[in-house]
C-alpha cells in the first residue's frame, strides 16, 4: 500500500475511483488497482467456496429425504448450491487470472486453509429438521446477505448474484415448506423443529459477521463493493425471520432478545465473537474437517478423471 | 390370444384378465430400477470429479427419481396405494430393481460404466414401450426418452474419454469385467413373462431387447478401443436378478427409509 506508485497509475487510480463514485460498474478487461483485484477476489473466492461447502450439510439428507417430493426438491437445492459455486469461481477464475489464480489453486486452497468458508458450514446437521432449517434461516440470512451486494460495483459478480439471489428465493420457500410441514406435524415433528432453531441461532448472529468494522469491510465501501454493514444485514435479518419463528409458535434460545422502540434496533446476546471467529480461521468447527477431507477426496482422489477429460487424444498418443 | 387391447386410462385396466397383475409388475421394476439408480446417483452430490460433474451428475439422478416418482404414480392410480408408501415402505423382498443397480457405486469409473449399460436398456426398453397398449405409460416413456437421450450421451462421451488410457482405462477395464456378471439381472422379471408382449405392454420381447443391447455395447466398446468381456455380448437373464437382492440394497433402504420410518403415519 505504500509502494510507489507510478504517476500514470495515479492518473489511472484516481479515474478508477471517480467511476466507483459516479455509480459505474467496473468489467473484468478495465484496469483496476490491485488492491481492488484481490480484496474482490478473495471475497468472491470465499463466497463461492461457502457455496460448495454448503453443499454438505444438506446432501447428508438427501439419501433421507422422506418423500420422493422431498428427495426431489433437496437434489435440486443441492445442485443449485453448487451451481452458485461454479458460476463464482469462474468469476474468481477471470478476475484472478492475472495474479495466477486458476480453478486448482481455488479449490485446493480449501483444503489448505487459504481460504474460508461460512461459519453456518462447519455446523452439523443431525435430523431433518436441519435440513429444512438450512433451507428457511440459513438461506435466508444468505439472502439478505446477498441482495445487499447486486449493486455491487463488480459488474460480473452483479450478474452472477441476480440469478443467485433468485434461485436462494426458491430455495427458502423449499425450507418453508418443510418445516411448515414439521409445525404443523406430530409433536415429535415439532420438537425436532425446535431443536434445530435452538441449536442453529447462535450460529446465524455469527453468519454476518461481527459489528465492528473491519479494515476490509471499510475498503470493500470504499470500493462499493458492498455497501452495507453486518449489523445493518443482521438487524434486516432479526426484524424478518424472529417474528415468522415466534408466528409458528416456535421460541428462541435467547432471553435478551426483543425489540428497542427507542433505538429501533433488535437486542441480542453477543454470541462469541472471538471462539466463532477461531472457528472459521482454523477450520476447527465440529464438522469442518470431515468435510473438508471430502473436498479433498473429490478434488486429489479423482485427479486421474479430469486429467483423462482433458487429455486431448494427439497428446494421449504420444 | 388376438390383438392386445388398447388401455387407454387406468380404469379400464379391469376389463382384460390379467392386464393389471402384469403392468402393475412391470411398473414396479421400470420405478424401482431408476429409484435405485438415481439414490446411487444423488449419492455422488458434492463427491464428484469436478464441480461441473456434479451439477450434470445431480440433473441426472434428478431424471431419474422423478421417472420413479412417475411410474409410482401410476402404479398408485391402478391398485390405490400411495406413491411414497411404495418408494419407502417396500422391505427388500418387494422390491424389483435389477441387482446391477443396487450395488455400491464404486470409483468413477464403475459408476459411468454401470450407467452406461444401463441407460442403453433403458432406452430399448422405453422405445419398445412408446407404442404400449398402455397409453398412459407410453405418454411417460416419450418424455423419458427425451431425457435418457442426454443421459446416454453423457456417458457415452466420459466413458470414451475415459477409456482412452492410463489409470482411467484400467479402472474402466475393471468396471466392465465387475460389472458384466451382473448386467443379466436387467433382463430379469417381466421380460421373462410372455404376458407382456401378448398383452402389448411391451412391444418387443426380452430377445430383441437383448440382442439389440449386446450389439450397440459392443460395436460402441470397440469403437472407444475398449475390451468387451463375454457377458456383455451375450447376455443370459438372471431368473432371480430383480427379487434375490443383497446387502447393498439392505443399506441403501434404512438409509432411504430413515426419516420416514420414524413416523410412517405422520406428513413430512
Amino acid at each position: 500500500m505504500t509502494e510507489a506508485v507510478k504517476p500514470e497509475d495515479e492518473a489511472k487510480l484516481e479515474e478508477f475511483m471517480a467511476r466507483i463514485e459516479r455509480g459505474e460498474k467496473i468489467e473484468a478487461t478495465d484496469w483496476m488497482p490491485d488492491e481492488y483485484r484481490r480484496i474482490l477476489l478473495k471475497f468472491i473466492q470465499m463466497h463461492g467456496v461457502s457455496e460448495i461447502m454448503g453443499a454438505y450439510p444438506e446432501k447428508e439428507w438427501v439419501p433421507k429425504a422422506p418423500t420422493l417430493r422431498r428427495k426431489l426438491g433437496l437434489m435440486s437445492k443441492v445442485q443449485d448450491e453448487v451451481g452458485h459455486g461454479q458460476l463464482l469461481l469462474r468469476v474468481a477464475e477471470e478476475l484472478g487470472a492475472p495474479l495466477g489464480v486458476t480453478r486448482e489453486s481455488l479449490i485446493t486452497d480449501i483444503f489448505h486453509g487459504r481460504t474460508k468458508f461460512h461459519n453456518v458450514f462447519h455446523m452439523e446437521s443431525p435430523t431433518w429438521a436441519d435440513a429444512g432449517v438450512i433451507g428457511w434461516l440459513v438461506d435466508g440470512a444468505a439472502i439478505i446477505a446477498q441482495t445487499a451486494l447486486l449493486d455491487t460495483s463488480y459488474a460480473p459478480y452483479g450478474r452472477v448474484l441476480k440469478r443467485i439471489c433468485a434461485e436462494e428465493s426458491f430455495h427458502m420457500q423449499h425450507g418453508e415448506s418443510i418445516i411448515l410441514a414439521l409445525a404443523e406435524g406430530t409433536k415429535e415433528q415439532r420438537q425436532m423443529l425446535q431443536d434445530a432453531v435452538n441449536r442453529w441461532w447462535e450460529s446465524l448472529y455469527f453468519f454476518f459477521g461481527p459489528p465492528t468494522i473491519s479494515r476490509s469491510a471499510e475498503l470493500m465501501m470504499k470500493y462499493r463493493i458492498r455497501e452495507k454493514t453486518n449489523e445493518q444485514l443482521r438487524q434486516k435479518f432479526l426484524s424478518r425471520y424472529v417474528p415468522r419463528v415466534h408466528s409458528l409458535g416456535l421460541t428462541l434460545p435467547d432471553k435478551n432478545l426483543h425489540y428497542d422502540e427507542a433505538t429501533q434496533t433488535w437486542s441480542y446476546t453477543q454470541p462469541d465473537w472471538e471462539r466463532w471467529g477461531r472457528m472459521v480461521r482454523e477450520n476447527s468447527g465440529p464438522k469442518s474437517q470431515e468435510r473438508i477431507a471430502l473436498r479433498r477426496q473429490a478434488h486429489e482422489g479423482q485427479r486421474w478423471v479430469r486429467e483423462a477429460m482433458v487429455d486431448s487424444p494427439h497428446r494421449a498418443a504420444v | 390370444m388376438g390383438m392386445p387391447p388398447v388401455v387407454s386410462k387406468p380404469a379400464e385396466v379391469a376389463l382384460h384378465r390379467g392386464y393389471q397383475e402384469v403392468v402393475v409388475q412391470f411398473l414396479t421394476e421400470l420405478a424401482d430400477d431408476e429409484l435405485t439408480l438415481g439414490h446411487r446417483d444423488s449419492e455422488w452430490l458434492g463427491l464428484a470429479p469436478d464441480i461441473e460433474g456434479d451439477i450434470a451428475f445431480s440433473s441426472i439422478a434428478q431424471d431419474e427419481v422423478g421417472h420413479a416418482a412417475f411410474c409410482f404414480d401410476r402404479i398408485a392410480e391402478l391398485t390405490g396405494q400411495e406413491a411414497d408408501v411404495l418408494a419407502f415402505a417396500r422391505p427388500a423382498t418387494e422390491r424389483r430393481n435389477a441387482r446391477l443397480l443396487e450395488r455400491e457405486n464404486g470409483d468413477w469409473a464403475e459408476t459411468i460404466v454401470r450407467h452406461y449399460l444401463y441407460d442403453t436398456f433403458d432406452r430399448l426398453r422405453l422405445q419398445a414401450l412408446v407404442e404400449s397398449s398402455y397409453r398412459p405409460l407410453a405418454e411417460g416413456a416419450v418424455k423419458m426418452l427425451r431425457e435418457e437421450y442426454y443421459h446416454r450421451l453423457h456417458m457415452q462421451t466420459v466413458l470414451a474419454r475415459l477409456g482412452r488410457g492410463g489409470e482411467a482405462r484400467e479402472r474402466v477395464e475393471r468396471a466392465l469385467y465387475a460389472l458384466a456378471d451382473e448386467v443379466g439381472s436387467l433382463f430379469a422379471g417381466s421380460l421373462q413373462d410372455t404376458r407382456l408382449t401378448e398383452l402389448g405392454i411391451l412391444t418387443a420381447s426380452w430377445e430383441d431387447i437383448a440382442s439389440a443391447w449386446c450389439e450397440q455395447v459392443a460395436a460402441e466398446l470397440e469403437d472407444w478401443g475398449l475390451p468387451v468381456p463375454a457377458g456383455l455380448r451375450a447376455v443370459r437373464p438372471a431368473e432371480d436378478g430383480r427379487t434375490v437382492h443383497g446387502a447393498a440394497l439392505q443399506r441403501l433402504l434404512s438409509e432411504m427409509a430413515e426419516v420416514y420410518s420414524a413416523d410412517p403415519l405422520a406428513t413430512w
